[in-house]
């Protein structure tokens, strides 16, 4: 169940107009699907939980959708932004 | 249109009770009585955000000799600001980290000198700091907070690279830092005694990629090639007046911590003009923003807006000329200089240390 690691958190910034993710001695601005990923991540939710629940937002294939969030996951548990 | 930055770095004071003697602070200090007030820094905090800052590195000298620490912490927290703590922690109490972390601090980085105690507080100028800094990384842990365990290497204690990286990873920080000496102001005077060799500079590298394997996804490192050693300038600040913005204790506005060394530069203040009205329209962040002020080899680079020339306090310090190309690029007429500084620097072995202080002018 995939949560933001310590000391990351997202807050929509209101000059860029963006949602930001904020990490220590970095940030980023994630693109959409990136974002509709990120969010999801609170710890309660699976990893298959968070594919279906954006298969049906989306209206997507869940198992082009679960390819996405698993490859963006382990990217981002390797740069330390989420813990799973 | 000029884009806002992205973070800040705020010294909130050049007071520090160690000595280091690569400090990063002007060889100038400022004195503690011309510092900004509580209420100024946090006026300057909403300014930060206004400005379109979302990160706020509070630094120093040591932040922790501010008191009123927490209270600026909470006015970062306020303007949404996401804050960060760069301490050498020997003033940071379990009772202080409290106090930080129920403020809203999102993260702290502390500074080692050496693993061995001896030897830390001989580059400190300080006595029992070590000690000291792990007490306070297990309280920063106890807090919740994230910690960034920041290790300064340099010919002194790159031989014991594993051991520093063992001691940090007992602290079970998120992130390390190697961090090699950067040869500006206070570290310039130390070069002779801090230059690495070109073996240690290698073995160095590999010792980090080892260390990243076996913590892959449990501890992140950041390992930069010190300047010296490199080809390709680092894009420094992420480009002048681009990325980032220094304050002073005094409230000097800079567009790096190193401006300073720059001659005939004007820098605002935030008792003067916002941060903003400084970022968008002042001399100093005009000087070096963008790529028109570019001299060869810079202007006609594939790479001028990837490094956007590098750092001008270097091209300076090495060729006597702020707006020339960093040296350290390899198409740089001066590489050949910093080749043979780095020479000179360990042919003249190891010099007594010139350790940061008030009033010390030596070299």
């Amino acid at each position: 169940m995939p949560r933001l690691a310590r000391g990351v958190r997202t807050r929509f910034d209101p000059t860029r107009q963006k949602w930001i993710v904020l990490a220590p001695e970095r940030l980023f601005v994630p693109d959409e699907i990136a974002f509709e990923i990120i969010r999801r991540c609170d710890g309660t939710a699976t990893v298959g939980a968070i594919a279906d629940d954006l298969a049906a937002a989306f209206h997507e294939q869940r198992h082009v959708v679960l390819k996405d969030v698993t490859a963006l996951l382990s990217d981002l548990a390797e740069k330390g932004v989420v813990v799973t | 249109m000029i884009d806002p930055p992205l973070a800040v770095l705020a010294e909130l004071t050049h007071r520090c009770p160690l000595q280091c003697p690569y400090c990063s602070n002007p060889v100038e200090l400022e004195r503690s009585k011309t510092e900004l007030s509580t209420a100024e820094w946090i006026r300057v905090m909403r300014e930060i955000a206004d400005v379109g800052a979302l990160q706020v590195h509070l630094s120093g000298g040591e932040p922790m000799a501010r008191p009123d620490l927490d209270q600026i912490v909470a006015a970062a927290r306020d303007a949404g600001l996401y804050s960060n703590l760069i301490t050498s922690a020997v003033l940071l109490t379990e009772e202080r980290m409290e106090r930080l972390a129920g403020a809203g601090l999102d993260h702290v980085q502390i500074s080692f000198q050496d693993s061995e105690p001896a030897r830390a507080d001989r580059i400190a100028g300080y006595r029992g700091a070590l000690a000291k800094k792990k007490r306070a990384a297990e309280a920063v842990r106890m807090c919740g907070l994230p910690l960034t365990v920041n290790l300064v290497v340099h010919r002194q204690n790159l031989t014991t690279l594993e051991d520093l990286l063992t001691m940090a990873v007992d602290l079970l920080p998120q992130r390390i830092e190697v961090a090699h000496v950067q040869y500006y102001g206070w570290a310039i005077r130390n070069r002779a005694a801090l230059m690495p060799t070109p073996e240690q500079v290698r073995s160095a590298l590999e010792t980090v990629e080892r260390a990243r394997e076996r913590l892959r996804g449990r501890v992140t490192i950041d390992h930069v090639v010190p300047d010296y050693y490199g080809r390709r300038p680092k894009a420094c600040m992420g480009g002048w007046g681009r990325r980032f913005l220094n304050i002073t204790p005094s409230g000097k506005v800079l567009p790096c911590h190193a401006a300073e060394s720059l001659p005939g530069m004007v820098f605002e203040t935030v008792r003067e003009r916002t941060i903003g009205e400084i970022w968008r329209d002042s001399p100093a962040f005009d000087a070096f923003r963008g790529t028109s002020w570019m001299p060869e080899p810079c202007r006609s680079c594939e790479r001028r807006e990837i490094d956007w020339g590098g750092c001008r306090c270097q091209a300076l310090a090495i060729t006597g000329d702020a707006a020339a190309a960093d040296p350290v690029c390899d198409k740089s007429p001066d590489h050949v200089t910093l080749t043979s500084l780095t020479n000179q620097a360990l042919a003249e072995g190891a010099p007594d240390l010139v350790y940061r202080r008030y009033g010390a002018r030596a070299g």
